[in-house]
């Protein structure tokens, strides 16, 4: 006993702080979001009304905006992990070839990811403009596929499609640098023993290259799928959720709720949900990274 | 035998033209962003676009440093990028040190406890901690801002560190110990020095996250004197709607910082595995 509270003693200094911080700002703001999530909170008055048990869960699934929302994010995440995994691949295999100079290849592909989203957005929304100088509209004119330059981000779609390309294009560079470690992992042996039997580049990438890295896809499929459900910033910077809400996503609807029409509850409520979503794909992922170190 | 080579050569061509598709689609957009804040007044698209700055016009930055305050958000950000990195480091090495080396009651239940909480995603708090804050009295205040930043990545945070400082070899502090040296000397001049390449690391990629932090810093500061740089690019572009050499100019100032710190640290960076998930934000 008088072991332990020495230890106690000694190990305070380290660790307290810490688990003051985890405490104050990460499990006891969890707990309260739950609280919330159940009840109706007066902003003004700075606390709880009313207890009301699910009614904010069974309001939010029969709110249509809600359920676009939802739908925007599933779309997104079934569009941009897959993207991003098989560019970001091709990509790592193409850099895995150059023998010499890989460097400065590495560094290109990776200038998007380390750029910040607020900037890759604003980058985003000027290239596709909706004028015929806006560089897309202006390209697709040239080469003829497009006679009037298009209102991108004035249509549902289009509008999306703008924020896919988008989640795409700043994650690939991510998905090489991690593909390129495990393939730099894979032995030369079994190329070589693929070109004796005259296989082709084809072959080689679907028969070796895809199966040799698969742990490594696993573990991008999970951290990518979580990482999609959590992004907010490009739909706020791109298109600000035009036209009319078809293209916000859940953390957006979050905030709009919580900060433009200060239903807390309604927020809480909403951020259980997604943290159960993103709680259970963790699990998994966890699931999946524990087996591939075994 | 030239037949050969030729046929060699020709195979490559694929090989090349699709590596370069992809350098080009990465690169355009920036040349796109750099001629356009190197062109004077683009209020009205340039048309044709053009990819190549004409001139070497720089009054964009300057104008972009000078006004709208755009320098004192720069400063803002460097304060409170910097305050939170070394808080960060300081706080999650004690923290990592103490569950890497020490024994105590109850250490294996905290352990678990840090691992659930690492898995809590932090946006998904965004109202009970904006709330925390204003009871807290801290709204608008930047010890508020830093203080969330490093609650809500202290369990993340601790763990990377607690990794790093298990894999040195205990050995090299048997000799302290028996010198009668505490734990503060093994923490200092031993752990920390020895961790030195990934605590570099781990503090760039604090001081980046905390850099292009955008929601906390857009729902905890109110006052716009006090703003940092993302949320300084987002009202400045709401502001000069047209004017997209100005917002440009400016991203390119506020970009500058991290690809300084990246190309300097890319060697390191640039190896994988240690970027694990950290750089998804």
């Amino acid at each position: 006993m008088c072991k332990g509270i020495r230890q106690w003693c000694q190990a305070l200094p380290f660790i307290g702080p810490a688990l003051i911080l985890l405490g104050v700002f990460v499990l006891y703001p969890l707990a309260r979001n739950i609280h919330i999530s159940f009840s109706i909170y007066d902003i003004l008055a700075d606390s709880i009304t009313e207890s009301v048990g699910f009614s904010h869960y069974q309001a939010l699934f029969q709110n249509s905006k809600y359920l676009l929302a939802l739908r925007n994010t599933l779309l997104y995440t079934l569009i941009t992990v897959p993207g991003q995994m098989f560019f970001g691949l091709v990509l790592a295999c193409l850099i895995n070839h150059i023998k010499r100079g890989q460097t400065i290849f590495k560094v290109i592909a990776y200038l998007p990811v380390l750029t910040s989203w607020v900037i890759v957005s604003l980058i985003f929304r000027y290239i596709f403009m909706s004028g015929k100088g806006g560089l897309i509209n202006y390209v697709l004119m040239q080469i003829g596929l497009i006679s009037t330059p298009v209102a991108w981000l004035q249509n549902e779609w289009t509008a999306n499609l703008v924020l896919w390309l988008f989640g795409i294009w700043k994650g690939v560079g991510w998905v090489m640098i991690i593909y390129l470690a495990a393939l730099q992992g894979v032995s030369r042996d079994i190329y070589e023993a693929a070109q004796i039997d005259s296989a082709n580049s084809t072959q080689i990438f679907f028969r070796i290259t895809i199966p040799m890295v698969r742990n490594t896809t696993l573990y991008l499929l999970t951290v990518l799928t979580i990482g999609a459900f959590g992004a907010y910033i490009h739909v706020m910077m791109i298109t600000e959720g035009a036209p009319l809400g078809t293209t916000n996503e859940l953390m957006n609807f979050m905030y709009d709720t919580a900060f433009s029409r200060y239903d807390f509850g309604s927020a809480a409520a909403q951020s259980v949900l997604m943290g159960l979503m993103i709680f259970l794909l963790t699990l998994v992922q966890r699931k999946v990274t524990t087996e591939t170190i075994n | 035998m030239k037949k050969m080579n030729v046929v060699r050569v020709l195979k490559k061509i694929p090989f090349w033209i699709l590596l370069m598709a992809f350098m080009v689609s990465a690169l355009i957009p920036f040349l796109y962003m750099l001629a356009t804040a190197m062109t004077p007044q683009a209020y009205t698209l340039p048309y044709p676009p053009i990819l190549f700055p004409q001139s070497l016009y720089l009054n964009n930055f300057v104008e972009a440093w000078s006004s709208n305050h755009f320098s004192d958000y720069f400063l803002n950000s460097v304060y409170v990028s910097v305050l939170s990195t070394v808080l960060i480091i300081l706080v999650s090495s004690l923290a990592g040190y103490g569950f890497a080396r020490m024994n105590f009651p109850g250490k294996n239940v905290l352990f678990h406890l840090l691992m659930f909480s690492m898995m809590v995603p932090t946006l998904t708090n965004l109202v009970s901690q904006f709330l925390l804050i204003k009871n807290m009295k801290l709204m608008d205040t930047y010890l508020g801002l830093i203080l969330t930043y490093l609650g809500t990545g202290i369990a993340a945070n601790t763990f990377f560190l607690r990794s790093c400082f298990l894999s040195i070899p205990h050995a090299l502090e048997e000799s302290v110990v028996i010198d009668g040296g505490s734990h503060w000397t093994i923490w200092f001049h031993i752990v920390m020095p020895l961790s030195a390449p990934a605590v570099g690391t781990f503090a760039i990629m604090a001081f980046s996250n905390v850099w292009d932090e955008f929601l906390y810093a857009l729902t905890i500061i109110k006052s716009p004197n006090k703003r940092t740089l993302p949320i300084a690019l987002k009202m400045f572009q709401g502001q000069n709607l047209n004017n997209w050499s100005l917002i440009f100019a400016a991203s390119i100032i506020a970009l500058l910082p991290i690809l300084f710190v990246y190309i300097i640290m890319q060697k390191q960076l640039i190896r994988g595995g240690i970027m694990d998930g950290m750089l998804k934000g």
